[in-house]
Parts: C-alpha cells; structure tokens; sequence
C-alpha cells in the first residue's frame, strides 16, 4: 500500500492555490447596481439598445424565473446563491465598439495575450499555416473585438456578438432565438433568458462549408458578475460549422455565477461541431471562490440527417452542472457528445448529456471520461430517451471513472428510456483506479509515477481527445496534466 | 406533510391508529414518522421516478381480516413452509410440527410481544424508502425464522404468501429470517393469489445473514388482477464472509415494485442478485436495488432480464454504492431489456456511487427487440415465426435462469417462463 499512501500525501499537497490564470485585470467598468428586477431587466435592454420585441421577451423570462425554484436534483453542494447580491450587466468602459484592434484597449490585448488567446492574425498563424482560427473575444459581457470578419463575410457566414446580430439580423434572431432551449426550460436558462448580456451568434447559409474554425474566448473578470452568455448557431441546410469554445478566468474571493445557454439549430443535412475547453477558477484548496456554472447547452437536429457533435474538457469551476444534449428530431440525424470531465480539490461536477430521439433512424454515441482527484465529486448523468415514433433508433454510451486517491468520488446516473421496441440502446460503465500494473511497466521502464500516470490518464482520454480540433487538442491535452498536477504520486 | 397530504395518506392513517395495540408501538411510531415526512411517493421522489405509487394509489383499501379457514393451496415442491395469509401468519397450514433441527419459528405477533432485543432491531431494518417504513408502521404479521450457527439444511424453507380473492383490501407483512454463523440455508419465497383480485400488498423480508452464513434465495411473484398494487421489498445485511444468492421471477400484473435493499457490513460478503420478468398487457414492474458495499473484498453481480410486452413498462433502477472504507470492492451489473410490442416501454437507470478508488465497477444496460437475424436464421430452418420468437425470448430468459443453482428450483422456473411463452404463442 505504499504507493497508495504517496498518492493521498500527495493529494493532500496538492497546492490548488497555484491557479495558473489566476490575476485579474484593472479597466473600469459600466455596470448595473446590484440585484435583479424589471428595471434591471430593462436597463440590460436599453444598455444594448435592443428592439421591444426583445425589451418583452427578456421580462416575460423574468416574470417566469420569479415562479421557478433553483433545481437541486444535482449532486452538488455549494451555499444558497443570493440573486439579489450579484451585478447583472458590465461592459467594459470602451463600449461604443472599437472598429479595428488598434482601438482596442491595450491592457485587455495584454490579458488575451497572457491567456494565449490567438487575436491576431500572424499569432494564430504561428505554427498552423493552412488552418485559420476567428475569434469573437467576450471581455466580461461585451464583445469587443472580431477578427476575420471579411472572410466569413465572403463565404456569405454571420458570425458576430449577438447583441450586434439583434440589430443587424432581426428576422434570424426573432426566429432561432429560445426555440432549442424555451424561456421557460429550467431555472438557469430561464435567468440566462432574462439578464443575458451578450455571446456569439453564428449563422451559416445553405450549402456553405463556413471556412474556418470559429472561437469565442469567455472570461470572467469584473467582481461579483454573474455572466450569462448566449450563444446561438445555426447551420442552414447542408452546411457546416466548428465552433470552439474555451475559457479561464481571474481568481476571486467571492463565488461567481455562471448561467450560459448556448443553443444550436441544424437542418437538413447540416452539421455543427461544439468544442469547449472550460478552465475556469475552481476555488482555493477549499474550495472557496471558485466559479458555479449552471449551463444550458442543447442542440437541435431539426433536419434530415443533420449532425451535432458536443465535445467537452472540463477541468475547472468549483461547480459543473451541464449536460449538452442534442434533440434529435429530424429523420436519420446523429448525435454525439464526447466529454472528459477532470476534477481536483474541492471540484463538484455533475455532467453529462441527453439524446432524444424524436425521428427515425438516429443515431447517438456518447463517450464519457471522468477523472477525479483529491476530494473532488464528479459525476456523470444522462439521458438516452426513444420516443415512440423513433423508429431504428440507436445509442451506444461507454462511461468510464478513473479514481485517484481515496477521498473523492466518482458517480454515473444514466437514465435510459426506451418506448420504442426497434430502439437498439447499449449503456456500459467502469470505474476503477490505475491499474498498479499499468504503472509498474511504464515506470519500470525509467517513467516518473507522475509521468506513468499522466500517460496512462492520456491513454484514458484519447477517445475524447481526438474528436478535438487540432489546435484544441494540444491545449487540452496541457490542461488536463496541469490540473492534476501533484494529485498523483 | 402539507403538500403530500392526500386522501390515501389519510386513509393510512386512519389504519395506523387503529393499530394502537398491535404491540411495538415505539417502532411503529417511528415508522409512521418517517412515513409521514414524505407521504406516498411519487414521480419527484428520484427513486420512485418511473413508479408514481401516489397516482397508483388514490385510494386505500381497508386492512384484510382473517383469511379463509380451509383453503386449497397449491405446493410447487417439497419444502419447510411456512404460510401467510391474507397478511396472516397460519400455523396451521405450515410445516411447524415438523421443523428441521436447528430452526425456529415465530409469528410476527409473537416475536413482537415478547420484544426480543436482537428480533426487534432487526425487524426494525429500514433503507430509507417511505413505502418500507410505511410497512414497519402497519405490520400485521409475518413469519420470523432462526437458523442457529452452524446449521446446514438439506431441505428448503419456504415463506409462502396467499391472498384470496374478492374485494380490494391492503396487506402488510414483514418476515425475519436469521441465520446463524456459519449457517446455510435455501430459502423459497413466493406471492400467489388464490384468486386474481385488485389488492395492495406491502411485502417486506429481512435478511440478517451472520458471518460466513450462506443462503440461496428463490422468489416468485405471481400475475395479479389489473388494479392491484404491490410493494415487495427485501432488506439483506451481510456478515463477514456471507454470501446471498437471490433470484426473482416476476409475472407482472396491475403495477409492481420489487425493491432490494443489501448492506454487505462485514468484509468479504458476496451477493448475487438476479431475476427476470415477464410482463404483458399493461403490467408496470420496477425492479430497484440498492447495493451499499461498507466493508473491504465485497463482491456483488446483479444480473436481470426483462421481457416486456404489449403495452406494459419496465422498469430497472440498480445503484451499486460504495463506501470510502469499502476498498477492493468487485462490483457488475447487468441489466438487458427486449420489448417485444410497439407499446411496450422500459427504463432502465444502473447507477453507480463510488467513494473508494481501490475498486473495479462497471454495470451495462441494453434495450432492443429481438434480433432480426436471428429469427431469419430460424425462419429459414421452417421453425414458424411465433415459435421462433418464443426459441429466443426463452433463450434469453434463461440467461437469468441460469444463475439459480439449484436444477430442480430452475426447472421449475422455466416451466413458468415457458407457459408464459405458450400464452403469449397462442394470441
């Protein structure tokens, strides 16, 4: 048992303190008093200049969100959140919208930078020369800078902050916006709904393969901002879009909320790629001032043989609760959602997806890798659900737990619903620890037992990771070895 | 219970009071408290999520008096029985004169009044679930048998549970049965009515296994009328080095909910829960375990097989637990479904908690139809297609079938399966 002791020694080592991206940023901010009500509601809108239309829908959510309880199905634990004690809107002081990266305020270019976030063109370029990357940086809730504008211009793709979009595209925004995840859907949503600040919004036409990746980089700056990003993509028939998403945030005393929603739409013959990587402070070594994030994350395979893939890596937040699901409506569409889920410390992730299958012959695939360390919770929770005119429906789900020292846990609560006998579901679900003998042959032949581990914990994710974008892949394979720095021995 | 109260739970309680001197008055009492912070459970209760008991049970039938005198009951095979019923523990109709040596028998009632420390605590063994602790409040009676240390018996004992016909009324029993150290033991169970009938049965069986105790266990849950409700919960505790071999053929009928509730307390224990069911028309039967590993070197296999057909739902909630202590903890569970009808649904959730990391778990579910090759296969060998489908449903039956050691227990068993199949043949 002595290396079983090392490793909880270690664990109890680990200095989660050490939060790589933990500073925070000095540029003044424009924000909304403290605590939420119709005028708030209506200062948001008005801040953003936005149509009545808009003005009614975010207070109608509003109206909703007063007779909603918070869920607490999720096997997470955190103190009561004080709605009334959180800011709801901040821009940065330069809002009017800077027209080049010139007039970008240089102190947030240094932060993008420290944060390795590829804004210009010849630092996106470095080292990847044929694939291209654009990127609609949210700083706090604003958008404040997109590049490759042009291009997608060209291609005939929308790719904007959907505050922007609100204002140049109405009739597309009027017609997607909450139809995958309604005002009302759940708790979080239905507060995203009303207070939402800004996000991406991205819309590909008929036929256009959109020519780059497209990337949004969240972070969280401003004290005490809750954000609420709302993102909406939707690909017209036959095209197809990637999307990634990925964010760290500045260390902070207090717990900071995040209610995003992000919401796909794909008709016929459409595909959309989400990839996130979600780095977001996860609190000290207990637990304290990490970031709550109560996502919504669905898409909506409306049209024939339309694809949504979901790829996740979650390595931080104090609190995960998020299950990207895909609605598979239209007849032979597919969905998948690929997720590697690491937590550490004082981490609670409760994660998963849902597959609902509406149409005939779809298909789903979920590959689920979650790794817990230190006394951190983590579990899996999905739906796989056959309605009864889903005809041929098939589902494959492999979830796999890797423990590591003895103080955390690793949970998997798969609901699987069948209501149609031709459904073809499969479910499967391991948890075990490293194996001694895995460790024992890497290490015999001259491997550290924190590089065995880091290669077996590679070896266990390689599923997941090869369903990234490439410049998402390398990024992730670091986080995960940084996130579990010091909880192996 | 402001928001749960309904009328069932009024009527429930009306029928608690009138138990004042039913004896244990302290166990009952905290019983019905912990019953009555939840009332009847229903859809938000997440382990009763696909079992809306609440709905089910609008409203509650009146408690059974004595069953018949003489009744007519049907023995499948050679045992040490022990007969309940109508909620009824009948001497008189069960093998007590004849007892194999190192057994003893009680009635509930009995065990109850003479308040034996070791009896009541046992007894009293509850797992969180409302409709368990609304049992403990509403025992009638119920057999409670001792196996001492050492004891190993050739001949099975045998807990057989009757309910005549007519008019809807409820049922509560709750039976015991201790083994000693080292004790090993056969036990049948079975739930027969003499006449199908809408009543609700509230069944519990505490197993208390001492160390290095063994015991098969066989359960049969007969068909019921349409309207019935039933609640059959079993609640096993293991010693070091005790094992439990259980399985349980479910019939369906009205809505059903089999609950096992196993705490492998002492290291090395090692449970094997199986079971298939055979539903049709508009059964609902819910199967729910809930495996809690406490000690080190415990094992556990579930392995279950559902066949559901016409219109009936099934349902599988299986969640394997594992304590921090509980290290090198060996778990798997099974769970495959085969609907057979386009109205036929089934949920499954295998769940897993686990809090040690020196362990290995893992549980796989399925659902599907039968395989279309495999039915070519047949059909082009002139086997005709409602026999062929009846080759393979048995075939998969039997993979459940298969864990019952015992030869003559299984035979009996797939008799039961195939006379479900003819049924099923001849529509």
């Amino acid at each position: 048992m002595a290396a079983l002791k090392e490793t909880v020694d270690t664990v109890e080592s680990i200095d989660v303190d050490a939060y790589k991206y933990g500073f925070s940023t000095d540029i003044e901010s424009d924000k909304a008093p403290k605590g939420l009500s119709e005028d708030i509601v209506r200062f948001i809108s008005a801040k953003k200049d936005e149509p009545q239309w808009l003005t009614d829908w975010r207070l109608s959510a509003y109206r909703r969100w007063l007779t909603m309880t918070e869920p607490n199905w999720a096997r997470v634990e955190h103190p009561r959140i004080d709605y009334q004690d959180l800011y709801y809107y901040s821009a940065p002081k330069s809002t009017p919208g800077p027209t080049s990266l010139e007039d970008v305020d240089p102190e947030l270019l240094r932060t993008y930078e420290k944060l390795g976030i590829p804004l210009r063109e010849q630092e996106i370029l470095a080292g990847v020369e044929v694939r291209r990357v654009a990127v609609d940086a949210v700083f706090d809730s604003v958008s404040v800078a997109t590049t490759f504008k042009e291009e997608l211009a060209r291609a005939g793709v929308i790719f904007c902050p959907i505050s922007e979009a609100v204002r140049e595209h109405p009739e597309l925004v009027r017609k997607y916006l909450g139809s995958v995840v309604p005002v009302s859907d759940n708790f979080f949503a239905t507060l995203n709904s009303a207070v939402f600040s800004d996000g991406s919004f991205v819309y590909v036409p008929p036929g256009v393969r959109c020519p780059m990746e497209l990337s949004t980089y969240f972070r969280i700056n401003e004290k005490n901002t809750g954000q609420f990003e709302r993102t909406l993509i939707i690909a017209d028939a036959g095209s197809y879009v990637s999307y990634l998403e990925g964010c760290t945030a500045p260390k902070r005393d207090e717990n900071q909320l995040h209610a995003a929603v992000v919401e796909l739409v794909a008709l016929d013959d459409a595909e959309i790629k989400y990839s996130t990587v979600q780095n977001w402070y996860p609190g000290d070594s207990e637990g304290r001032g990490g970031i709550y994030n109560f996502v919504t994350k669905r898409g909506d395979c409306r049209g024939r043989n339309s694809h949504i893939s979901w790829t996740q890596v979650e390595t931080g937040s104090a609190i995960t609760w998020k299950y990207p699901s895909c609605i598979l409506r239209g007849d032979n569409s597919q969905g998948e959602f690929y997720s590697i889920a690491v937590s550490n410390g004082r981490q609670q992730v409760d994660s998963g997806t849902k597959m609902i299958h509406l149409g005939k012959n779809t298909k789903s695939r979920i590959i689920s890798k979650g790794i817990s360390a230190g006394r951190s919770q983590n579990t899996y929770r999905g739906l796989v659900s056959a309605h009864r005119k889903a005809e041929g429906a098939r589902n494959f789900t492999n979830c796999d737990s890797l423990l590591i020292g003895n103080r955390c846990g690793a949970h998997t609560v798969p609901y699987i619903e069948s209501k149609n006998p031709s459904a073809q579901f499969e479910h499967e679900a391991t948890t075990s620890k490293i194996s001694q003998d895995q460790l024992f042959y890497a290490m015999q032949r001259g491997l550290s037992a924190e590089e065995a581990t880091a290669l077996i914990v590679n070896g266990f994710v390689r599923d997941v990771l090869q369903q990234l974008p490439m410049e998402f892949a390398v990024e992730a394979q670091k986080l995960i070895s940084i996130s579990l720095e010091g909880s192996v021995g | 219970m402001s928001d749960t109260a309904t009328s069932a739970t009024a009527d429930l309680k009306t029928a608690f009071d009138a138990m004042k001197d039913a004896g244990a008055r302290p166990l009952r009492q905290s019983a019905w408290d912990a019953f009555s912070r939840e009332g009847l459970p229903n859809r938000r209760v997440e382990a009763w999520h696909y079992t809306d008991l609440r709905a089910a049970l609008c409203a509650v039938a009146p408690l059974r008096a004595a069953g018949p005198a003489t009744p007519a009951l049907a023995r499948e095979r050679e045992s040490c029985r022990f007969v309940v019923l109508d909620g009824a523990f009948r001497p008189d109709l069960s093998d007590v004169s004849a007892l194999p040596y190192g057994v003893s028998v009680l009635s509930l009632r009995e065990a109850l009044a003479c308040g034996e420390a070791e009896i009541l605590a046992a007894l009293a063994g509850d797992a969180e679930d409302p409709t368990l602790a609304l049992n403990a409040a509403l025992m009638q009676d119920g057999a409670v048998l001792r196996v001492s240390p050492g004891c190993v018996l050739e001949r099975p004992l045998e807990f057989a549970n009757f309910i005549s016909g007519g008019a809807a009324r409820s049922v509560f029993t709750r039976s015991l049965v201790i083994l000693g150290a080292g004790a090993r033991a056969t036990l049948l169970e079975s739930f027969t009515p003499l006449e199908r009938s809408g009543s609700q049965e509230n069944h519990a069986l505490v197993m208390v296994l001492g160390d290095g105790a063994k015991l098969d266990h066989v359960a049969t849950i007969a068909p019921q009328s349409e309207d019935a409700v039933r609640v059959v919960s079993l609640l096993a505790t293991l010693g070091e080095n005790s094992a439990l071999n259980s399985f349980c053929l479910v019939e369906g009928g009205g809505l059903l909910r089999r609950q096992i509730f196993a705490t492998l307390s002492g290291v090395n224990a090692d449970v094997s829960f199986n079971g298939a069911s055979l539903l049709r028309g508009r059964d609902h039967a819910d199967t729910t375990l809930v495996i809690r590993h406490e000690s080190p070197g415990g094992k556990s296999r579930e392995f279950f097989r559902h066949i559901v057909d016409e219109s009936a739902t099934g349902v599988f909630q299986g969640k394997v637990s594992v304590a921090p202590l509980a290290q090198k903890t060996d778990g798997a569970m099974q769970s495959k479904s085969l609907l057979l009808s386009d109205g036929a649904s089934m949920n499954n959730k295998p769940e897993l908690e686990i809090f040690a990391d020196d362990v290995v778990c893992g549980h796989g579910a399925t659902c599907g139809r039968l395989d279309a090759d495999q039915l070519f296969y047949l059909e082009a060998r002139g086997v005709p297609k409602p026999r062929a489908e009846a080759l393979l449903i048995e075939g998969f039956a039997n993979e459940a079938l298969e864990r019952v050691k015992d030869e003559a227990t299984r035979d009996a068993l797939a008799a039961r399966v195939a006379a479900w199949l003819r049924m099923r043949e001849a529509l």
